[in-house]
């Protein structure tokens, strides 16, 4: 291969086979491990690139980060990892893209998730937000490109939106490096306990929460100390076969709290998996 | 029944009951609460102005002004690069040439052996200099406006263009965004092809990748546009021909990937195109100075870095090639001979051929090495563009030939690098020689087709 081995797009790739592979020191030799999740063109890589120094190509358009890139980042002498997920709109898992996205955060169980959100569309990036509120609640939203949005006159009340939300934002200029370090104070709190997110649930018709508490309860029932019962119920009803298959094989076991959390088995499958 | 069986019966019947539109319910939900969060949480400070974006948006990806101004933005792209790159291009020429001149002196002067000053001056140091001063006053140009367009985001509106006609050809509506990667590096290319789902259009994208202008080939492509098309203008127009030429090169290019993916669609890979979604991402107004110094440094740097890797030994072997003696004639010659007959019916020669051979492992050096196939044995050292088409016209290059070697660098084959990353990605022997043998046969074709027809009109 030689040649081509600095190629932006080929480092990025052998990354990706290093994370499958290098499961014991290097980049697992860390404290915690931090989820990146955004829409695409929410500045998702420049985050990433500015956290961990990592100069990973940046670019407008979905499918940009085809590999999953992983960096590392200290703070306060924990050494964080951070996994930078493709940039999806859902997490419904209907792509490829959605369903690297989602089993991570389900399964890979990050210390915390930021979710990128580009603060001049908010609206339209709440949607993911949401959905990941629903999996997990070590959430910090990182409402990003607010320069961008103070420009267009739009004005992000974080407070506002925090209450709304149940979650920390922090708003951001990654491209600047502003806000980026109340954004990992934020991270840090979160992994260590110190910050305890009550996220919002959403809400849908009686008839529909009827259905679903019913089906969380008896969820809960079999698996005790379930993380996301009212999530993986939702997603019952609708008939995600991923979800099915987690039922019928008893992976569901892994996300009871409480259950070793060091057991990353499943992130090197994934990662396998996906190359 | 187990417990899990239960639950999934139960998660049935529930389905059963909650009634019809369940997943519509779910997203509505869902879309209900972010515009509620978004309105408690969001204001809009200013007065309604006039929304550019959306106004650019109509204009890019308008039915009728879209793809005149995709191909306007190359036509200007490539001008910019062409007219550009002339100056500091006959700055590093003579520059370099110059320090080639004192070198052999001075090698003379210390009394070094006449093969150790060929291999190291004539070879190794002649062919460095020329792929640097061919090829960094363009890459210098080309790469950050390319980069600017990436950034401003110009592509996904490139992407929503092509639309119609990948689904015409039976390809990947986001095979474009990889075409674009191919301009830089086909390997590149190549690898982007990931972010297409389904495996057939995915095998599409990767076996046409490579007609896409590398950047290994814009040099040649340039250089040959400038002295055979370019000279026959006046000066006045000459960069803008040259530019017509390249596009025209390139758009060859770019319809001939419909076309191959068309006939592989109802062929060898048969299906019908895949329906996906893309965001027209808002526009960025780009950090320019990084944008630069980043192409400079990531692209430019070391894609110049590995042609320069290249171009060293090869410019060794071709010394050596040319003054080997067996028999009467130099091993080039004996070479350049048997390859004549197929070098003529495809309206290039031999010495072309070879240099095609030789730079299997990088694009960039086809035109060095065909420099220094003629200038093997010869005392002629000092070159810049125009005496360099003094040397192509002394070897018996006309218009018609010019036009083969472009039309042969367009389609060939990928180089080894691209080769390599193609048997990577496929994993499959099959297709990797398919994406080498298909773009081969094609050349071979086309050149064969073009020479004839040339030479009957002519």
């Amino acid at each position: 291969m030689g040649a081509c081995d600095k190629c932006i797009v080929n480092r990025g790739a052998r990354d990706q086979s290093a994370g499958g592979v290098e499961i014991g020191p290097g980049l697992t030799n860390t404290d915690f491990t931090v989820a990146l999740a955004g829409n695409p063109n929410t500045g998702k890589s420049t985050v990433f690139n500015n956290l961990t120094g990592l100069r990973q190509h940046t670019g407008n358009w979905p499918g940009k980060t085809v590999a999953r890139a992983e960096g590392v980042f200290t703070h306060r002498d924990r050494r964080f990892k951070l996994v930078d997920l493709p940039g999806t709109y859902s997490l419904l898992a209907e792509s490829a893209d959605e369903q690297v996205a989602r089993d991570f955060i389900l399964f890979g169980r990050p210390d915390c998730t930021v979710v990128v959100c580009d603060a001049t569309v908010l609206e339209r990036n709440l949607n993911l937000v949401l959905q990941v509120l629903q999996i997990t609640s070590r959430v910090v939203v990182c409402a990003n490109l607010i320069d961008e949005a103070n420009r267009k006159r739009i004005a992000l009340e974080a407070r506002v939106l925090e209450h709304e939300l149940g979650v920390p934002v922090v708003p951001t200029a990654a491209r600047r490096g502003q806000g980026l370090d109340h954004l990992t104070e934020h991270i840090y709190e979160i992994c260590v306990g110190k910050l305890v997110p009550q996220p919002v649930p959403v809400e849908f018709d009686a008839e529909l929460e009827r259905a679903i508490s019913e089906l969380a309860t008896e969820l809960e029932r079999e698996y005790p100390g379930l993380a996301c019962a009212r999530w993986l119920a939702i997603r019952l009803l609708d008939g995600d076969e991923r979800v099915e298959e987690a039922v019928r094989s008893g992976e569901l076991a892994q996300l009871v709290i409480g259950q070793g959390r060091e057991d990353r088995g499943y992130e090197a499958r994934l990662t396998e998996g996906k190359s | 029944m187990s417990r899990s069986d239960e639950i999934l019966r139960r998660a049935g019947e529930l389905r059963e009951q909650v009634g019809p539109g369940l997943h519509e319910r779910i997203s509505g939900a869902l879309y209900q609460q972010s515009a509620a969060v978004s309105h408690a949480s969001v204001r809009i400070t200013g007065k309604a102005r006039v929304d550019w974006d959306l106004i650019a948006d109509k204009l890019l990806t308008s039915r009728w002004l879209g793809y005149p101004i995709m191909v306007f933005g190359l036509v200007a792209v490539l001008w910019v690069t062409i007219a550009g790159a002339n100056v500091p291009s006959g700055w590093l020429f003579d520059g370099l040439f110059w320090v080639h001149d004192k070198l052999e002196a001075g090698f003379k002067a210390a009394g070094a052996p006449w093969w150790l000053t060929g291999f190291l001056i004539n070879g190794v140091y002649r062919g460095l200099a020329w792929v640097v001063a061919v090829m960094l006053p363009p890459m210098a140009i080309f790469f950050p406006i390319f980069t600017l367009l990436e950034d401003v985001g110009y592509l996904p509106r490139v992407a929503f263009n092509l639309d119609r006609v990948f689904r015409w050809a039976g390809a990947h509506g986001k095979q474009s965004l990889t075409m674009a990667m191919g301009f830089g590096c086909n390997a590149a290319g190549v690898i982007a092809c990931r972010i297409i789902e389904s495996p057939r259009e995915r095998l599409l994208a990767i076996l046409t990748n490579n007609f896409m202008l590398c950047n290994g080939r814009w040099p040649t492509i340039i250089m040959l546009a400038t002295i055979f098309v370019a000279g026959s203008f006046s000066p006045v127009w000459s960069s803008l021909a040259a530019t017509g030429a390249v596009v025209g090169v390139t758009l060859i290019g770019v319809v001939l990937t419909f076309v191959v993916c068309r006939v592989l669609s109802r062929t060898a890979l048969k299906g019908e195109a895949s329906h996906f979604y893309l965001e027209l991402p808002p526009f960025r107004r780009p950090d320019v100075l990084r944008v630069v110094y980043r192409s400079l440094i990531d692209r430019t740097i070391f894609v110049l870095g590995r042609a320069c890797v290249v171009a060293a030994p090869a410019g060794g072997l071709i010394w050596l090639l040319g003054n080997i003696h067996v028999g009467d004639a130099s091993l080039m010659a004996h070479l350049a001979d048997a390859l004549r007959p197929v070098g003529w019916m495809m309206g290039l020669d031999g010495i072309i051929l070879v240099g095609f051979l030789i730079a299997i492992p990088a694009n960039e050096i086809v035109v060095p090495t065909i420099i220094m196939g003629y200038l093997a044995g010869s005392q002629m050292t000092e070159l810049d563009v125009s005496n360099t088409g003094e040397l192509f016209h002394a070897h018996g290059w006309t218009l018609m030939t010019a036009v083969c070697v472009m039309l042969f660098s367009l389609l060939h084959y990928p180089c080894s690098t691209t080769t390599w990353t193609i048997y990577r990605e496929t994993g499959s022997v099959k297709w990797t020689l398919w994406a080498n043998l298909m773009p081969l046969g094609i050349a071979i074709v086309v050149c064969i087709a073009v020479a004839n027809i040339w030479r009957m009109v002519g």
